[in-house]
């Protein structure tokens, strides 16, 4: 199996199987270390709360699989942002995979939580639905704001990815930068 | 910058898009998930599905049609009705729809937008409101409950509402516009997403609505069905006018 998506409840799994059933990608959706060991590459998809997704991937024992995992990784939303070293969601230790805190999206003219098409710094159109933000570090690729607050939208550290949109909802915009992950 | 919201809504029977007028009056408008493909095509930048199926093993019903619409549609979607309880929200959300809206339900146990919230995220609980004179309407419309508007959408928010989705009753299906003033009385008490639904009849009416940043979103139903306002056309007018849109 080529790519594997990690299903630890807490994630938006059919939208991103669906996305990729719909780029010809073969890929299975498990919970096996021994499954995921042996897929080329992985995805993190993430909805909800820092707390409890944290607790999903603990209670499957896959915390420190995620941390060792060699194979290119994709954290999509949540799932990216479980990839720093903290939230001030639920005040959550996270992954500590890239560095820095995650915080809450600051009040301001705009609703949140951040939900709707934006562009990222390098032009794309994505749809983001989220309410809390990605520090800016050497390993953003590119960037988003809301109410004034420049936070992480593309990071990539070495064989590590992540996307705070949703490229399995961002049409053929997100097609295209899923399909730059599955050619990784 | 956050972009404007055009937001077709589907109001499905049995897997069938039909759309009334005040609610009743119920016309069949084809296929809903062709429809949903037309309409990401077209532009859209979101898709809400209202279920009006009167069934009692609706669950199931409505968990299928939202995996078989989420094969397809690479857009966010949103469904609601028959959406009481926490279970039959994760059946729909584990089937691919991205949000969930609350109308009845949340009137009738506003505990229920709470814990949608904390099971799922706020981001995927949508409360619907119908509203009429200031009053807050269910079961479509045709009961009047006890909530003032302004305060209903207070207290969903404070419950855990990701989105407000607002329908004006009087203005539904009448395409004499949105209802300005109940968009003008609500935008400022609403910290999250608001949806503007009920009256568009013409390109103005967006337009009208986003011009005055009355709301992130609009909804609409029978002018997309019945190509009386095209999405493509309706972009290009709000981009003229300088309103910031995803363009197609």
């Amino acid at each position: 199996m080529r790519t594997a998506i990690i299903d630890y409840g807490a994630g938006n799994t059919r939208s991103v199987s669906n996305a990729l059933t719909r780029l010809g990608e073969p890929h299975t959706l498990t919970a096996d270390p021994a499954v995921l060991g042996a897929a080329e590459r992985v995805i993190l998809p993430g909805v909800g709360a820092a707390a409890s997704a944290m607790r999903g991937l603990a209670e499957r024992g896959l915390t420190q699989w995620v941390r060792e995992c060699e194979q290119p990784l994709l954290g999509i939303c949540l799932g990216m942002q479980l990839l720093y070293e903290h939230s001030t969601e639920g005040d959550t230790p996270c992954l500590g995979l890239l560095p820095g805190r995650v915080t809450e999206l600051p009040p301001g003219p705009q609703p949140v939580p951040h939900m709707g098409w934006n562009t990222l710094s390098t032009g794309e159109m994505v749809y983001f639905v989220h309410s809390y933000g990605c520090p800016v570090g050497p390993a953003t690729v590119a960037t988003g704001t809301y109410n004034g607050q420049t936070f992480s939208a593309i990071v990539r550290a070495g064989h590590r990815w992540g996307m705070q949109f949703h490229p399995e909802k961002s049409g053929p915009v997100g097609a295209e930068l899923l399909s730059q992950f599955l050619q990784a | 910058m956050l972009r404007k919201r055009i937001i077709p809504c589907l109001d499905i029977k049995n897997g069938r898009t039909v759309k009334g007028t005040h609610f009743v009056d119920l016309r069949d408008a084809g296929d809903a998930v062709e429809l949903a493909q037309q309409y990401r095509d077209a532009g859209a930048d979101e898709l809400v599905f209202l279920d009006i199926t009167a069934t009692h093993e609706r669950r199931g019903t409505v968990a299928d049609f939202a995996a078989e619409v989420g094969k397809v549609l690479d857009i966010p979607f949103t469904i609601g009705g028959g959406v009481k309880t926490v279970a039959d929200a994760k059946a729909v959300l584990d089937a691919g729809a991205d949000k969930v809206a609350v109308n009845s339900a949340a009137v009738a146990r506003p505990e229920l937008v709470t814990e949608l919230a904390e099971a799922l995220g706020r981001q995927a609980v949508v409360v619907s409101v119908d509203t009429r004179e200031g009053g807050v309407y269910v079961r479509g419309g045709r009961e009047r409950t006890d909530w003032d508007v302004i305060d209903w959408v207070e207290a969903v928010q404070a419950a855990g509402a990701g989105e407000i989705l607002l329908t004006s009753i009087a203005a539904d299906g009448t395409k004499a516009g949105f209802d300005l003033e109940l968009y003008r009385a609500v935008r400022p008490r609403c910290r999250v997403p608001l949806i503007a639904s009920g009256g568009a009849g013409t390109v103005a009416d967006f337009v009208e609505v986003f011009a005055e940043d009355l709301a992130d979103g609009g909804l609409a139903a029978s002018i997309f069905h019945y190509g009386e306002v095209e999405i493509p056309d309706l972009k290009a007018a709000l981009a003229a006018e300088g309103i910031a849109i995803r363009p197609v």
